[in-house]
């Protein structure tokens, strides 16, 4: 009887085992699906910018064989550079195209001619002769940027046929194929888009200006929050007493850390531009904004590094004399800087990346020019991207891919810094 | 730039103050170290710190108040019709004034009157940066005789030092609260004048959302509402869509990394995970615009559903990619924070590794769990760029995920970037927006905190 109940709940057993373990494989399945899902959106993600992207790295050029006739320069023979500066460069361009194409005669037809060039073509003539009045006279070959749909056909984005969505003209497209066969149309690699500012023509549009803009403003942050995150730590760790007063910065600082970015900003319109009257779209005011931002992250890591330092250290040299000060300054603050610095580069990146608080304080504006100092108007790449994207032009959503490849990569650059940095000196006691 | 350089010369005088202290202190014992209070680079410090601090707390002062004090004196010496025109006209013709004053073309002939400003501006503008370099060399000269006059033998100059840096670190670390009142100042005082135009209870229950104020009072559709609701139930409606995506992901992979993969697969996948969160938004952004939009919107038709090129959908879909390494990592992290003989004991009564995680492992590491969860519900909600990039402008009360709905974040940005009149409730609503989502996310972390607080207090 006993002896049978036993088999009983054993074979009951048994029968259930079967599916408990299918159970487990699911389970199992399940937490390897989800990694897979995870992983797979990740590759998608960097597959899907750089297929977009890695073609805007070459832009299309034409060649033109330039004379730069002196009547058309520099009339009386002045050799003034104003003269020089002010002189109808387009419209050599254009002479130039039309002894290519003679028999475009039809006005229409010849504004279409003109336009497979680039407006940018002009300025270079000029910055050529600016450089060196000499060549006034000669005949030049020069290689100049196409113009963004004649760039994207040439690339295969945009397809042959009536103007509009996306295509090109049958007409263009015969003038392509006769620089093509002449050899005149070839693609090169793109260093406008490393050392241009912004433009509102894709072909002369570049990264430069925002990427000076990001220096200036990560400059000024880390000036600005690696010195206050790190004494703030050191004081929160190492000489605060417990009381309210510390409780309360210590909450503010959790706090803070979980603040969605877009209030930073709101903080840096009404606080900074508002009331204090600094300029707008000024890389300084971004500074503050991120300092402010990345102050929680930094002194949150710092912390943590501190605390990792033994007590032995400090009692050690508290022992032979020094002071508290000393024995923070001369031991435990260079045993824990390789994990401040490490939280502080991982904060940076995280500051290189963000955008929303800056297109509150006015940095999403359109500007040309490289900024020259914290308090000239600027972007930084992240809002360049966003400026882009919203671009409809086919050509800036190859750039804007460009540019998140271009600051991805600083990330990578900067994170992987950090983990060296972590290896390096990881340190156990 | 030319306030850098005075700050390089602050700098360069106080290294001189520190060298000068130390060989005075020196020549003040005759070379006799012992017989000194303090080490003779504290006695540098001493009077580094007096030549420095006094300058450079000038300093900056000068740079936060120049622009107004300077403005102020332009003002007041514009003619006396100007200077009674309404505060924002005002304000255009300051502009105005910089711009000239900053060789910024103005594309009409300016008034003669301006171009006098102008020139007083940048009259000003030198003699204010003349006088700070004089008072800034002043106060370093003078700090620097006053420390060296100090320096006697007994002079306890490590202790001064000491305390000296102390205060610098309590006033560094009081920066958090003062960045926190300064959030919630900003934030309520425009929210305040926003209230006094439109009721707070329209704000809070309205339900329609269109800030568009009239310019003339016969303008078509002039009166604006500003009704937050449309905004709440799309914000919830996309971050629900995001936790949908990141709570699954994002907790099957921490138990599959912390219960069941081996230690090599661990140290490759977790750090390629966590790749996911150091992505900037704005990429992310672009990706939801430029890749997942297009496809969901073509799946839609192809089983003929009208899916909007601005569907909550795809703007959540990709938030939840970004929100699940916050999960999974907060969850690994409190997942192997569970004591081991708690699975033991379990195992060992003959528990699957299954059966182990969902009835021990789980309900044992739940308080983090939902921790981390409501840490990334505030993390969707704060959210900016993605759905900036990747959802719709207008506010549309409605239920269904194919349809285009806009945030709180979103509505703010639109509000505010671009040209701004100020004094409008179209700004101000921004503000005000900005303050609900301040207060939602804070409760959420506050109470994420608590919850884990708790945890953590049962096991360690």
């Amino acid at each position: 009887m006993n002896n049978n109940s036993h088999e009983a709940r054993l074979a009951l057993i048994k029968s259930k085992l079967k599916m408990r373990y299918a159970k487990e494989k699911i389970f199992k399945t399940l937490g390897i699906a989800a990694i897979v899902v995870a992983l797979s959106m990740l590759v998608i993600l960097f597959a899907s910018i750089i297929s977009t992207g890695y073609s805007a790295f070459q832009q299309t050029f034409i060649k033109l064989d330039i004379t730069l006739e002196m009547e058309e320069i520099d009339p009386e023979n002045t050799g003034d550079i104003e003269v020089m500066s002010r002189a109808d460069y387009a419209g050599i361009v254009k002479s130039t195209l039309r002894q290519m194409f003679p028999d475009v005669k039809d006005r229409r037809e010849k504004r279409d001619l003109y336009s497979i060039v680039s407006f940018g073509a002009a300025f270079q003539l000029r910055d050529m002769v600016m450089a060196d009045p000499g060549i006034i006279g000669k005949t030049l070959t020069v290689w100049v940027p196409a113009d963004d749909d004649l760039d994207m056909y040439m690339k295969g984005h945009i397809k042959a046929g009536e103007e509009g969505s996306g295509r090109i003209k049958e007409q263009k497209l015969e003038w392509i194929n006769t620089l093509i066969d002449n050899g005149a149309i070839e693609k090169r690699f793109n260093t406008a888009l490393f050392t241009n500012g912004d433009s509102r023509e894709p072909e002369l549009a570049g990264i430069w200006g925002a990427a000076v803009g990001s220096i200036y403003t990560m400059l000024v942050t880390l000036l600005l929050s690696f010195p206050l995150g790190v004494a703030t730590a050191v004081y929160l760790e190492e000489f605060a007493p417990k009381n309210i007063w510390t409780d309360i910065i210590e909450v503010n600082i959790n706090n803070l850390a979980a603040v969605p970015s877009i209030v930073f900003g709101l903080l840096g319109l009404a606080v900074f531009l508002n009331f204090f009257g600094l300029p707008r779209s000024a890389p300084i005011v971004g500074a503050l904004v991120l300092t402010l931002m990345t102050l929680p992250t930094i002194i949150i890591a710092s912390r943590a590094s501190l605390l990792a330092v033994p007590p032995s250290i400090r009692e050690g040299a508290l022992g032979v004399g020094a002071s508290k000060m000393q024995s923070v300054m001369h031991h435990v603050l260079p045993l824990a800087l390789p994990g401040m610095l490490t939280g502080t580069i991982i904060g940076m990146a995280r500051a290189l990346g963000e955008t929303a608080p800056l297109l509150m304080i006015g940095m999403v504006a359109f500007i040309v020019d490289i900024p020259t100092g914290i308090f000239d108007k600027a972007t930084v790449l992240p809002v360049q991207i966003y400026l882009w994207a919203d671009s409809p032009e086919r050509a800036f959503m190859e750039r804007t891919s460009a540019a998140i490849i271009v600051l991805l990569g600083f990330l990578l650059i900067m994170n992987a810094a950090a983990v060296i940095l972590r290896k390096k000196f990881e340190q156990r006691w | 730039m030319k306030h850098i350089t005075l700050f390089i010369v602050i700098v360069i005088l106080s290294a001189v103050g520190y060298y000068l202290g130390r060989i005075r202190s020196v020549k003040a014992v005759k070379g006799e170290i012992r017989t000194l209070h303090s080490l003779p680079g504290y006695y540098g410090f001493y009077v580094a710190l007096w030549c420095g601090i006094p300058a450079l707390i000038v300093l900056v002062l000068w740079i936060v108040f120049q622009s107004s004090i300077i403005t102020s004196l332009v003002v007041s010496a514009l003619p006396s019709d100007i200077q009674n025109l309404s505060p924002d006209r005002l304000s255009l013709v300051i502009n105005d004034i910089r711009n000239i004053a900053d060789g910024i073309i103005v594309s009409e002939t300016p008034d003669v009157f301006l171009l006098k400003a102008a020139e007083h501006y940048n009259g000003l503008k030198g003699v204010g940066y003349l006088a700070l370099a004089a008072v800034l060399l002043s106060f370093c000269t003078a700090g620097l005789a006053y420390g060296m006059r100090k320096i006697v033998p007994s002079m306890r100059a490590r202790v001064n030092v000491e305390r000296t840096m102390q205060v610098l670190m309590v006033l560094c670390s009081t920066v958090a609260i003062f960045t926190t009142i300064g959030i919630v100042l900003s934030v309520i005082f425009e929210s305040i004048r926003f209230f006094n135009q439109i009721p707070v209870t329209d704000f809070l229950f309205g339900l329609k959302w269109s800030p568009q104020m009239a310019i003339r009072p016969d303008q078509v559709g002039a009166d604006g509402s500003f009704g937050m609701v449309p905004l709440l139930a799309g914000t919830l409606m996309i971050s629900g869509i995001a936790m949908l995506i990141a709570v699954p992901i994002g907790l099957m992979s921490a138990i599959y990394m912390s219960e069941y993969a081996a230690d090599r697969v661990r140290t490759v996948v977790k750090p390629i995970l966590e790749i996911l969160a150091g992505i900037p938004t704005v990429v992310y952004g672009f990706f939801a615009a430029l890749t997942v939009a297009p496809f969901i919107r073509n799946i839609g038709s192809q089983i003929g559903l009208e899916v909007s090129s601005e569907s909550a959908l795809a703007a959540g879909l990709v938030m939840g990619i970004m929100i699940i390494p916050f999960i999974s990592s907060f969850s690994d992290d409190v997942i192997n924070a569970v004591p081991q003989s708690l699975r033991d004991a379990s195992l060992g009564i003959g528990a699957t590794k299954s059966e182990t995680v969902v009835r021990v492992v789980i309900p044992a590491a739940l308080p983090g769990i939902v921790g981390s969860v409501l840490l990334g519900v505030s993390r969707a909600i704060g959210e900016t760029m993605i759905v900036v990039m990747a959802a719709g402008l207008t506010a549309n009360l409605t239920a269904n995920p194919f349809a285009a709905v806009t945030t709180f974040t979103v509505q703010i940005v639109t509000l505010l970037v671009g040209d701004q009149e100020f004094d409008s409730p179209k700004t101000q609503a921004a503000f005000a927006l900005g303050l609900v989502l301040f207060v939602i996310t804070l409760c959420l972390n506050i109470i994420a905190l608590y919850v884990v607080r708790k945890y953590r207090e049962e096991y360690e």
